[in-house]
């Protein structure tokens, strides 16, 4: 903008440049997409050092404390899903986020947006939810919100919830901090979450139940700062699976991932579940999944202390982070081949045959 | 995982491309018909197990791929209808039309649907009696059947809501077509497990003998495509030319008859036409004259809507195997899965999304061309 452009009107950004003129369900995948869409319109805008490393949340400093602050929406369909339901993901989601920036988590917030008609029954039961998962998760809900929409205007109930929480001093954790050496390693088997929606929604009539693994991650990641000195990272791969989340990191640090398929945890329901579909479980969604990025000195020591946690018994190291191919990661296959785990790429749906 | 674990075992994999090596004296071209087996050997590295000279060329078995611009535009305008519910597996709804694809008809508030069975369908049609419910019925013989079933189902049932946009292709002329060209460079093919599944594989004797070339029926797991990759260059070294089955497991010579008989109730096999290829004569499946009433080509106002390729997209050339997706200006740059100018982007069987999401850093540039 030069200096004698007309600015009396109040100078206006362009809208920015993207391939679609609308906003598509795949906006919100946790893919490519999202991240075009954080990156065009939000990040150009919000800019600042505190959004800027991408993190699950911020970490700010107030009067000497460090406070990790965080917000999520819930909007899943159906409400109600073998393993829980929107108001234990509510409060689990929020709480690891806040785990995954190191924080004990203490306070959130809550907002409702619910459709006119819901039944009070179904109401209730995802209050006592969200009592059940606080209580679990030790943390309070000390304000919130609620809003009615019109029939038709929502899908039964949309919830918000924030979250802040303590960082204990020492604790650095940025998606920005993996280093080639570093052994990754994850707490359990992936994609037990999205498959056990998917096996709830319309069509789908499994013989085996799954039930979602969602729970809160904070003892865990605890443990694993307790036990390992000076881990790099820690991520859980919620939308877009594990794949999109160990690209953002390769993208952040600038480092390459290679992983190793057969290390990779994984139950034999949900690998027949992705058969059938054609998914692949590495972008299908998971909840109570952490990623640790450690240095390798201290990654036997994480492991076993993962493994004697609850929430860790089948903790595995997946991969390492290498110095080659920055940004990118390849996977050794089962069979010996190689091949590159992409970022989801739009929304992953089923093949016809 | 039993059934899955033993065609993924490594030391299998190893021991078929042992053999390979053993007999490969020439180069050899070998192309996969399906866009599954594709996706297979690029996902798992096949190529890395063969020997330099032998080349697999990947063929137009990927039922999005082919599936013509016009009845993707013609799919988009139905599902544009009010009062219309428009339902289809998964990989067409991002499928690009001339204008936009039917997951963006859903985001302009269309009643667009993904659904895993064609029988799905009937029962939102079913459950939906003022509404009009259509089902986006492509691929090739394997998905035919269920498509076939659904429409029978619906005349069964009385349902007068009910109707299939049929774009049905057959794997057997397209093989025809592909051998009968004068620049074809292909000299052996692993036919597609599951269309011969349904279909079993005595139409495909007499293209073997009248091109000599060998066949080998195969699977869809890493050590399955090897183990047909084995058999094809066994013929080939051994100068023979027969139909074999590698897929012995699920395939039986002739088929799955039930299937067949329903098939033939349902479809009259008709002149199809391939996007990327042109007009193949009976090369498709139509509804018969009983069934018309269920056709959504004659039931909506569509036949007239017709569209122009891409001049920069080379998914002609692709799915008749004499390029690869690498040997396109656009791959990677103009054309991408966020931004595909061609099908084969679109599709996770497409050969160039296959190449795209798994080989852009490590599959070395195609070989020479034709």
């Amino acid at each position: 903008m030069t200096e004698d452009a007309d600015l009396a009107g109040g100078f206006a950004c362009p809208l920015p440049l993207t391939d679609h003129k609308t906003v598509l369900l795949a906006h919100g995948g946790g893919g490519r997409l999202t991240q075009q869409l954080i990156q065009s319109m939000f990040l150009t805008q919000f800019d600042n050092e505190l959004l800027a490393p991408l993190h699950d949340g911020a970490v700010v400093t107030l009067g000497g404390a460090r406070i990790a602050f965080t917000t999520d929406s819930y909007v899943i369909s159906p409400v109600f899903f073998p393993g829980g339901d929107i108001g234990t993901l509510a409060v689990n989601g929020t709480v690891n986020d806040l785990a995954m920036c190191g924080a004990r988590p203490l306070y959130l917030s809550c907002a409702f947006i619910i459709e006119e008609g819901l039944p009070m029954e179904d109401l209730w039961q995802i209050v006592l939810s969200m009592k059940k998962a606080a209580s679990e998760a030790g943390v309070m809900l000390v304000t919130g919100d609620t809003k009615v929409v019109d029939k038709g205007k929502g899908d039964r109930i949309f919830i918000t919830t924030s979250g802040i929480g303590l960082v204990p001093p020492g604790v650095q954790l940025d998606p920005r901090n993996a280093r080639a050496g570093d052994k990754i390693i994850v707490n359990g088997p992936i994609a037990v979450h999205g498959i056990a929606i998917m096996s709830v929604r319309e069509g789908l009539g499994f013989e085996t139940r799954i039930g979602s693994d969602t729970a809160p991650l904070h003892e865990l990641a605890a443990t694993i700062l307790r036990s390992g000195d000076n881990v790099h990272v820690l991520r859980d791969p919620t939308r877009g699976g594990l794949a999109s989340a160990l690209n953002e990191i390769a993208g952040s640090s600038h480092v390459g991932i290679m992983l190793s398929e057969s290390a990779i945890p994984l139950t034999d329901e949900v690998r027949g579940a992705c058969e059938i579909l054609g998914l692949d479980p590495l972008y299908v969604a998971n909840e109570g999944k952490v990623l640790a990025f450690v240095p390798p000195s201290s990654a036997g020591e994480v492991l076993r202390a993962m493994r004697a946690h609850p929430l860790g018994k089948q903790a595995a190291i997946i991969g390492e982070v290498v110095a080659d191919h920055p940004g990118v990661v390849v996977m050794k296959t089962g069979i010996g081949g190689m091949r590159v785990v992409d970022m989801l790429s739009g929304e992953q749906l089923p093949r016809i045959c | 995982m039993r059934f899955i674990d033993e065609y993924r075992d490594r030391e299998a994999a190893e021991r078929f491309a042992g053999l390979i090596k053993g007999i490969t004296t020439r180069p050899w071209t070998i192309m996969e018909i399906c866009g599954g087996q594709t996706h297979t050997i690029v996902k798992y590295g096949i190529e890395s197990f063969l020997p330099s000279g032998v080349s697999l060329v990947h063929g137009p078995g990927c039922p999005v791929c082919v599936t013509p611009l016009e009845i993707i535009d013609q799919a988009i305008a139905i599902a544009s209808l009010p009062g219309v519910i428009f339902t289809s597996f998964g990989d067409m709804l991002r499928v690009p039309g001339s204008a936009k694809d039917l997951l963006t008809v859903k985001a302009e508030g269309g009643n667009v649907r993904m659904v895993y069975s064609p029988l799905d369908a009937v029962t939102i049609a079913r459950e939906n009696p003022g509404r009009k419910v259509v089902f986006f019925g492509v691929g090739f013989e394997t998905t035919a059947p269920a498509n076939a079933m659904a429409v029978w189902q619906a005349k069964k049932l009385g349902l007068d809501n009910f109707f299939l946009l049929c774009s049905h292709v057959l794997v057997p002329p397209a093989i025809d077509t592909l051998l009968s060209s004068p620049v074809n460079r292909v000299q052996g093919f692993l036919a597609a497990g599951h269309v011969c599944t349904v279909m079993g594989f005595e139409e495909y004797i007499p293209l073997a003998e009248r091109y000599r070339v060998p066949i080998v029926v195969t699977g869809f797991e890493p050590v399955d495509l090897l183990q047909g990759i084995y058999m094809t260059i066994r013929q080939l070294e051994e100068d023979r030319a027969v139909v074999e089955n590698q897929y012995a497991r699920s395939v039986r010579r002739e088929g799955n008859i039930p299937a067949r008989k329903l098939l033939r109730d349902v479809f009259a096999v008709c002149d199809r036409k391939w996007r990327g290829i042109g007009v193949i004569a009976k090369s498709g499946y139509e509804l018969r004259e009983e069934y018309a009433a269920y056709d959504a080509g004659k039931a909506f106002d569509v036949a007239h809507i017709t569209a122009a390729e891409s001049p920069l997209c080379i998914a002609g050339e692709i799915l008749r195997g004499l390029k690869k997706p690498h040997d396109c200006s656009a791959f990677g740059r103009g054309c991408n899965p966020e931004h595909p100018l061609g099908a084969p982007m679109v599709s996770s069987e497409g050969s160039c999304a296959a190449y795209y999401h798994y080989g852009r850093l490590l599959t070395t540039p195609a070989e020479a061309t034709s």
